[in-house]
């Protein structure tokens, strides 16, 4: 009798016990096992095909060894779609940095309805990607396209948006352009309104103007937040695809492959050829690009805000110019 | 990323904007003088024109026919209507059971995230358990994995389960967001105290009981804002949907996508789909596009 009373006790001890050590693996588990599942066994499973030539009917493959990578590097339309896809993403990031900061400035200041504005940024957000490509394939039709009607109008030059390369990437761009600059403007304005002011008051008092305080301020406090943007758009712009699949009824990337993607490559190669072998070998050529590229980013982001100083850089200069006033 | 004197409950600042910003805003009085210049206002203006532009250009088109494509003029004709209900009728394009997949497949993405990211979320935020800190970071790196890596063994597998051209196959591989729990975790680390869970246990609260009272409850601003994210995402998502999605049974974006494949195309038809198939996410905008903007920035402070 004595020992069993002790023993009930443990056992509820015990229980709460357990109830702390497996309840966060509990916690977890319905994330961790789907994603083992569509997440993790799909990325293995892609390297394993694409050393195989995979057999559609059997459902299975044969080793092949590294045979469906130099097959993809020796494609011309592999080396077309990569230019392509580099091209498309430089007229895309570049410009949409640049604007996006213009306009995150201009969210910054004390304006008058705030949030109107801030809304008004976003709303292209919201539209699916390929009724962006839709709207503007029609905005840049060759022959009906209000571009081109103006310019005739105009007097001058139609432009060639859909059989010259780099016109076509300029109108892909613009769509990209369209649905992100205002979402990464939000980000960059965040990212602004969290700099401590006194910096500018003290700069002010300084006597330097707005654009030397955003150039010594403003953008060297940036730095994190712009290396997430170009990160974040580095892996988003290199798999660019609804945009170039509605460009023209096709999808195919233009007869001369003028805006052939390697997101749309790989839809041909894996469910135009159905070669899935070639497809999976395409993905993780990919994913090695993106790596790749995203890596040269965060060091080509770092090293251009570098100058300027990290925060603790702008605090001591800010610091000694305060004493200076005095 | 510890920006300046930012507080630690930054999200939260966010969530309900007003009270630090109008703090800021005094302060920015004393520096920059009062209200910015009118060209801020023609800037933002050009900005909303820019944003706006498209959807009127759309509906121009939308609402004209083949003859009204060069030159649309300024003002709408009255052919949208029946132009709506030729992408409505279209045998090719399935109009209908494209509206419904996309509304059932989304929700159902979205509440899955949501509680699948809020429980992993709580679980790596507050509780501490053996390997909880490198699940975490195994989880962010494949943020940045892109999703074409998948298809291929996705395909064979739901081929495999004869699961192509049925909605499930673009659902199962959208209940999970590795971005969600990032999220989540990131929200619940400063939402909540660690001293009220302690409070909790100590008052012979289980582990569950704790999660339910503590946790969901400070959870639910991020999680309206994971809903929205996931929801947006799950209905404009196109590459997975299209390569596994048939004419029979599409979501919107593929439907979309079938109207313009013909190989004479009336972009008028089109682009009146493509008005009908933007809608549901406008009227989504006007109620919670208040709530992105928040997310967004949220999601910016903590980097």
């Amino acid at each position: 009798m004595t020992t069993t009373q002790p023993r009930v006790i443990s056992f509820s001890q015990r229980l709460s016990k357990w109830d702390l050590k497996f309840s966060p693996y509990l916690y977890i588990s319905p994330f961790f096992i789907l994603f083992a599942i569509v997440g993790v066994f799909p990325i293995i499973f892609t390297a394993v095909i694409s050393f195989m030539d995979w057999d559609l009917v059997r459902n299975s493959g044969t080793f092949v060894g590294f045979d469906q990578y130099i097959w993809i590097l020796e494609q011309p339309h592999f080396w077309t779609a990569l230019r392509n896809t580099f091209s498309i993403f430089l007229l895309s990031t570049v410009p949409q940095l640049v604007l996006a900061i213009f306009i995150a400035t201009m969210l910054d200041r004390h304006i008058r309805a705030k949030t109107f504005w801030r809304m008004s940024t976003l709303l292209p957000y919201v539209v699916a990607p390929v009724a962006v490509g839709l709207i503007f394939t029609v905005i840049f039709a060759d022959k009906f396209g209000i571009v081109n009607t103006n310019l005739e109008a105009l007097g001058l030059q139609p432009i060639p948006w859909h059989t010259d390369p780099f016109w076509s990437h300029v109108a892909i761009a613009t769509m990209v352009n369209y649905r992100w600059t205002g979402y990464n403007a939000l980000i960059l304005l965040a990212a602004m309104q969290a700099i401590n002011r006194d910096y500018y008051e003290a700069a002010a008092i300084d006597g330097a103007g707005i654009f030397r305080q955003f150039w010594s301020i403003t953008l060297p406090s940036l730095r994190p937040t712009l290396i997430f943007v170009v990160i974040t758009s580095t892996i988003g712009g290199l798999q660019i695809f609804d945009e170039p699949r509605v460009f023209d009824q096709f999808g195919r990337g233009g007869a001369g492959q003028q805006w052939l993607t390697i997101s749309l490559y790989l839809y041909d190669i894996g469910w135009g050829q159905w070669n899935f072998g070639r497809a999976a070998a395409m993905a993780w050529i990919l994913f090695l690009i993106i790596v790749t590229i995203g890596l040269i980013n965060l060091a080509v982001t770092r090293t251009l805000l570098r100058t300027e100083g990290s925060r603790s850089g702008v605090e001591k200069s800010t610091r000694r110019k305060k004493v200076g006033a005095r | 990323m510890s920006i300046g004197t930012n507080p630690p409950l930054a999200i939260v600042e966010e969530g309900i904007p007003n009270a630090a910003a109008r703090k800021r805003g005094a302060r920015t009085i004393r520096i920059r003088g009062s209200r910015p210049s009118m060209w801020v206002y023609v800037a933002l203006g050009v900005v909303f024109v820019a944003s706006a532009f498209p959807f009127y250009f759309s509906f121009l088109i939308g609402s004209g026919d083949a003859s009204t494509l060069r030159d649309p003029g300024f003002f709408p004709a009255g052919n949208f209507i029946a132009n709506a209900l030729k992408v409505m009728s279209d045998p090719a394009v399935n109009f209908w059971a494209a509206l419904w997949n996309s509304i059932y497949s989304s929700v159902l993405i979205a509440v899955a995230v949501v509680v699948s990211s809020t429980l992993a979320g709580w679980a790596f935020a507050k509780l501490k358990f053996a390997g909880g800190n490198g699940l975490l970071v195994f989880v962010v790196a494949t943020m940045a994995v892109p999703l074409q890596l998948g298809v291929v063994p996705l395909y064979i597998l739901f081929a495999q389960l004869g699961w192509t051209g049925q909605i499930g196959a673009i659902i199962i591989p959208a209940l999970t967001s590795a971005f969600g729990v990032f999220w989540m975790t990131q929200y619940l680390r400063q939402a909540v105290p660690d001293e009220l869970i302690e409070a909790a246990r100590v008052d012979g609260a289980t582990m569950i009981r704790t999660f339910w009272t503590v946790g969901v409850v400070a959870a639910r601003p991020a999680a309206a804002m994971l809903f929205l994210f996931t929801f947006v995402t799950a209905w404009n998502n196109f590459f997975w949907p299209f390569i596994v999605l048939d004419r029979q049974n599409p979501t919107l974006p593929v439907a979309l996508s079938l109207l313009q494949s013909n190989y004479f195309v009336d972009y008028s038809i089109v682009l009146a789909g493509v008005i009908l198939a933007t809608i549901p996410l406008l009227l989504l905008f006007v109620f919670a596009g208040k709530q992105l903007v928040s997310g967004i920035m949220a999601g910016a402070v903590k980097g």
